[in-house]
């Protein structure tokens, strides 16, 4: 079978998802001004012990079989430790999320001596004032003391997660430099205008001269950087980069959120794109594989205006969640195409008038930037 | 290696196999590679190699004709060099 009729069978959907996000809390101690979900402050309806421990018993019976935790900060739940144990003992590998304020000397040791756990530090700049800037004061300094202590406690090979913005397009080697130094393996991610992100976007992402170079350097690197498949958009550029070229989204991706709502990917927390709950009555499961969403999103796509485009093949119109939160049509251009077949479009849309995301639970007061919340 | 007819394999005791329309997915928790098996008839052989001596019995057995052993020892290679597959150890 060709990649291409593989990727064909991946659009019609698989039995369980091979990218499930579980974001574990919104609570967090940073208020990064791009995050995807706009966490800051627990939800009173956040799933127990119990259901959480449900929600695997489900995924192990679908046999997932691995998932991806964040948050928020996912460590602040009490039951951390709880839940990941659990979680392997059941045959699904962890990969979680942290901006590593509580991996200090004991925790880096427990982790070590855990299997099937991969850890993903988060990391914006390979300096504090370019971190810091998006991720909060104090935030460089966190991540690189869980690094070390990471290192100190011989946890192997973890990953240094970076979402890349204008600011820190120029330190791509910068960041392989780092990760080589710490036996790490670098994960670079595109800017998503979801959560507060949604607000920011405009000013974080990458100019089009810098996607190039993004592109670039991906083809020079690819092989042994982590994406999440999330540049594929670049593709446009010509040769197509590693990893699957399509949009995930509810056919081999979804997010479970911390109160348990189900969305298409962790990029779309909204309404439009919630396929469930898993206290619903047949779980998640039954979410996954019924759901109307998820099986609309499992039906050929229209390329709409793309479809002139001879790009379309390799661009795959783009990034569902980067059209809809820019207030774009989601049978058009990505708002990031490269051949600026988006600029016409974005120039006329509003920010006022782009959806907005779903839910808030930011803190009333923002630490990185000093200024009075929306609403206010 | 290349995989031959006399090879002796197992499923890696690290890979998990879940069965999906277009074949399967293979999932090793060792490396956290996830590998796609495109053709269901991969997946029966796959999962019949323990049972069956060496992989042209396995063949055989999963009704595999002779005209297909080809293509099916190059899967096999290709699905050893990614460690779905190894070669089986003895035991007891």
């Amino acid at each position: 079978m060709s990649a291409k009729s593989l990727v064909e069978e991946m659009k019609r959907g698989l039995d369980a998802p091979i990218c499930l996000t579980w974001e574990l809390t919104y609570a967090c101690n940073l208020q990064c001004v791009h995050c995807l979900s706009s966490s800051g402050q627990r939800d009173e309806r956040e799933l127990s012990t119990d259901e959480a421990k449900k929600i695997l018993d489900d995924l192990r019976d679908l046999q997932v079989f691995y998932i991806n935790i964040g948050g928020g900060e996912p460590m602040v739940r009490r039951d951390f430790f709880e839940l990941l144990e659990y979680s392997v003992s059941n045959g699904i590998g962890v990969k979680f999320s942290t901006n590593g304020a509580f991996i200090d000397e004991e925790k880096a040791q427990r982790l070590a001596s855990m299997d099937y756990i991969d850890i993903q530090i988060s990391l914006d700049g390979v300096d504090a004032a370019t971190n810091d800037a998006v991720r909060g004061e104090g935030s460089h300094a966190m991540a690189i003391r869980a690094m070390d202590n990471l290192k100190a406690a011989n946890f192997g090979q973890f990953k240094i997660s970076v979402v890349v913005t204008r600011h820190n397009v120029s330190q791509l080697d910068q960041f392989k430099a780092l990760a080589d130094f710490y036996g790490a393996q670098l994960r670079i991610t595109r800017l998503r205008p979801a959560g507060r992100g949604a607000d920011t976007w405009h000013e974080l992402h990458p100019t089009n001269a810098q996607q190039r170079e993004i592109y670039d350097w991906l083809l020079k690197h690819g092989e042994n950087v982590l994406t999440g498949d999330s540049f594929f958009h670049l593709n446009a550029f010509g040769e197509a980069l590693p990893g699957l070229n399509m949009c995930g989204a509810g056919r081999v991706v979804c997010l479970i959120d911390p109160i348990g709502d189900v969305y298409a990917c962790p990029f779309v927390i909204h309404d439009e794109f919630k396929a469930g709950n898993v206290r619903d009555e047949g779980g998640f499961a039954k979410v996954w594989k019924k759901s109307d969403l998820f099986l609309s999103l499992r039906e050929p796509q229209s390329a709409g205006a793309c479809a002139s485009c001879g790009a379309f093949d390799a661009c795959q119109g783009g990034c569902m969640a980067a059209k809809f939160f820019t207030g774009l049509p989601l049978d058009g251009p990505d708002p990031e195409c490269v051949a600026g077949d988006a600029d016409e479009a974005l120039s006329v849309v509003t920010r006022s008038s782009a959806p907005k995301p779903g839910m808030d639970h930011s803190k009333p007061i923002t630490l990185t930037r000093k200024k009075l919340p929306v609403g206010a | 290696m290349t995989v031959a007819l006399a090879s002796v394999l197992e499923i890696h005791p690290q890979v998990a196999v879940r069965p999906e329309a277009f074949g399967a997915l293979a999932y090793h928790y060792g490396n956290r590679r996830l590998i796609f098996l495109k053709h269901p008839d991969v997946v029966t052989v796959v999962q019949a190699l323990h049972d069956h001596p060496d992989v042209q019995s396995t063949l055989s057995a999963c009704g595999v004709t002779q005209d297909r052993w080809p293509s099916f020892i190059a899967a096999l290679t290709s699905l050893e060099t990614s460690e779905v597959v190894r070669e089986r150890e003895i035991t007891g």
